[in-house]
């Protein structure tokens, strides 16, 4: 085993007398694709809040490739590789879709300190914006404001924001939630794709089980902000108490529903 | 097409500003100066309200702080008139530094009351000071001896000052243009959509707003710097709370979101008072039926809506 890109020890959240995340450890290796999973109010998001740098945790350590991140600011984390998309869509929506990866593309090369250049003119920036937009196959959507574009197609723009910033652990909130099962379909193939080269450590997030056994190499599941299990997908499905806990919600969900 | 339309109007435009003084009656030069000052201390605080997302409401303060720094610097140093122009430029961006600093950590209406409450600060040290400002009465009776830059100009005839200004304003608007459509100013423009995911791609958002709240500043200085051998005198009233509103009223009348809307919103604000307070008092109530007007039915502005408008029309 090589060095872990991501070591996390004994993460823990509280807010007031509530705990939302309880004594997390995880180590994910470089190129590894982890999925946590968790009914809702599991405390995945606010994992990722701290990960991220959005929120301090109470108590605990994050290393990144051996370095202390622990609540450090956000933009710091950013420049040392993490990138992540929301549960909600963030985006810039009164800019074009290229214009969008633009910021990014910007942000991360440091051309964002030029006041004297035209943006409009910046070649490099463009291709690489629309490089990025091919590679989430929404190229053709380039030109487009971005608060008319479909939901699934703000979802993928996303994504290509993310990437942007050249991360080499990227976390995805919920990346198919609220999609059609075509969308789904296309975007956990595009993720399977960009996993493949081997350029990224993906950590997702996801309610959809199809999705989770299709792409994660290893599986986190939490439950009341505890870490349950982590193992490999077949593993979980065989785990008596995740079945209990969490896989068998998920079909009591789908029985009421 | 379109495009060449309206660079087209552009410099139809600025030819007739430059030919003003040989076809317009002599009143309405003293009219487009105090529009081109205006404008220019409009279109810099549209760079923090308008791209950056900051209602700033404590513009008046670097304003002032220009006119105040050109006016002592004719008075007691005899400067070159443009010299003084980067000194009153030099200071209002400190000023916008250290007071954005402060500011720009809070946001939306905290960053707007914070700002309010120090430009009454600096109103009040401008106002009470009365060894260096001079009290309520400011400083006057300042004479410009020497352009500057080897030109012989009689800044004192109002025809050459207006188009002094018109050279000025005109250099200031291009640099902020530029910046405006920068990669520095398409961040600004990020920021003021979404801070979050802009600080989420790897940018301390903080340093940007202050960046961004200091160029400002540095501009309200030079429309500052040009109004007070304008108006003769650097008084505290041009540090008024009052003095902060105009540039925020100019920027919605003309439009926040193209660069030259603030210049048409000043040239309404000033055109219109004009005419209005010729035949009433009761200008302001005008004012107030336009404004609402705008912010009910038109948001963006005059010149974004008629913009929006044509270039949406098919051909």
């Amino acid at each position: 085993m090589t060095d872990p890109i991501l070591k996390i020890s004994n993460l823990t959240k509280r807010f007031g007398g509530n705990t939302a995340v309880s004594g997390i450890n995880l180590e994910v290796q470089p190129r590894e694709t982890i999925a946590i999973i968790g009914p809702n109010g599991a405390g995945k998001t606010t994992f990722y809040n701290m990960v991220s740098g959005r929120m301090n945790p109470t108590e605990g350590k994050i290393e990144l490739e051996g370095q202390d991140i622990t609540g450090l600011p956000p933009h710091k984390i950013s420049r040392m590789g993490v990138s992540r998309s929301f549960q909600i869509n963030n985006i810039f929506p009164e800019m074009t879709v290229q214009e969008n990866v633009e910021v990014a593309v910007t942000a991360f090369h440091g051309h964002s300190r030029k006041l004297f250049n035209f943006a409009s003119r910046n070649r490099a920036v463009q291709d690489e914006a629309r490089e990025l937009l091919g590679k989430l196959q929404i190229l053709e959507l380039a030109d487009r404001r971005a608060e008319v574009i479909s939901y699934g197609d703000k979802r993928l723009l996303e994504i290509a924001v993310v990437l942007a910033t050249r991360p080499h652990l990227v976390l995805l909130d919920e990346p198919t939630a609220g999609m059609t099962p075509d969308e789904t379909k296309r975007t956990t193939s595009l993720i399977r794709q960009l996993a493949d080269t081997g350029d990224y450590t993906f950590l997702i997030t996801e309610h959809d089980m199809d999705v989770v056994f299709g792409l994660a190499d290893r599986i986190l599941v939490m439950h009341r902000g505890e870490n349950l299990f982590v193992g490999t997908p077949d593993e979980v499905k065989a785990h008596p108490e995740v079945r209990r806990a969490y896989l068998g919600e998920e079909e009591e969900e789908e029985a009421s529903a | 097409m379109k495009q060449n339309i309206l660079i087209g109007v552009m410099l139809v435009a600025i030819a007739l500003l430059i030919a003003l003084p040989w076809y317009a009656p002599f009143f309405y030069i003293f009219i487009f100066t105090e529009i081109l000052i205006l404008g220019l201390f409009a279109v810099s605080f549209n760079l923090i309200f308008g791209y950056t997302g900051m209602l700033s409401f404590g513009h008046a303060a670097y304003f002032g702080m220009g006119a105040y720094t050109t006016a002592m610097l004719l008075l007691h140093q005899d400067w070159p008139f443009v010299y003084t122009l980067f000194a009153a430029m030099a200071l209002s961006g400190l000023l916008a530094l250290v007071i954005g600093f402060l500011c720009v950590r809070l946001s939306e209406v905290y960053f707007a009351m914070l700002t309010l409450a120090f430009g009454m600060m600096v109103f009040t040290i401008a106002h009470s000071w009365r060894d260096v400002t001079n009290g309520s009465d400011g400083i006057a009776g300042f004479r410009i001896k020497e352009f500057g830059l080897g030109l012989d100009l009689t800044i004192g005839n109002p025809t050459v000052y207006y188009h002094v200004t018109l050279v000025v304003v005109g250099i200031a608007a291009v640099i902020l243009y530029i910046i405006s459509r920068s990669s520095f100013g398409m961040i600004l423009k990020a920021i003021r959509q979404n801070p979050e995911r802009v600080s989420f791609c790897g940018l301390n958002i903080r340093t940007y707003r202050l960046a961004s709240f200091t160029i400002g500043g540095i501009f309200a200085g030079l429309a500052g710097a040009l109004i007070a051998p304008f108006l003769r005198v650097a008084s505290p009233e041009l540090m008024h709370w009052s003095m902060s509103a105009e540039p925020v009223l100019m920027s919605i009348l003309g439009g926040t979101g193209y660069f030259l809307g603030p210049f048409v919103g000043a040239a309404m604000f000033v055109l219109l008072e004009t005419w209005i307070t010729s035949f009433t008092e009761s200008w302001m109530l005008f004012l107030g039926i336009v404004l609402a007007l705008m912010v009910m039915f038109f948001r963006k502005g005059v010149l974004g809506t008629f913009l929006d408008w044509w270039m949406n029309k098919n051909d």
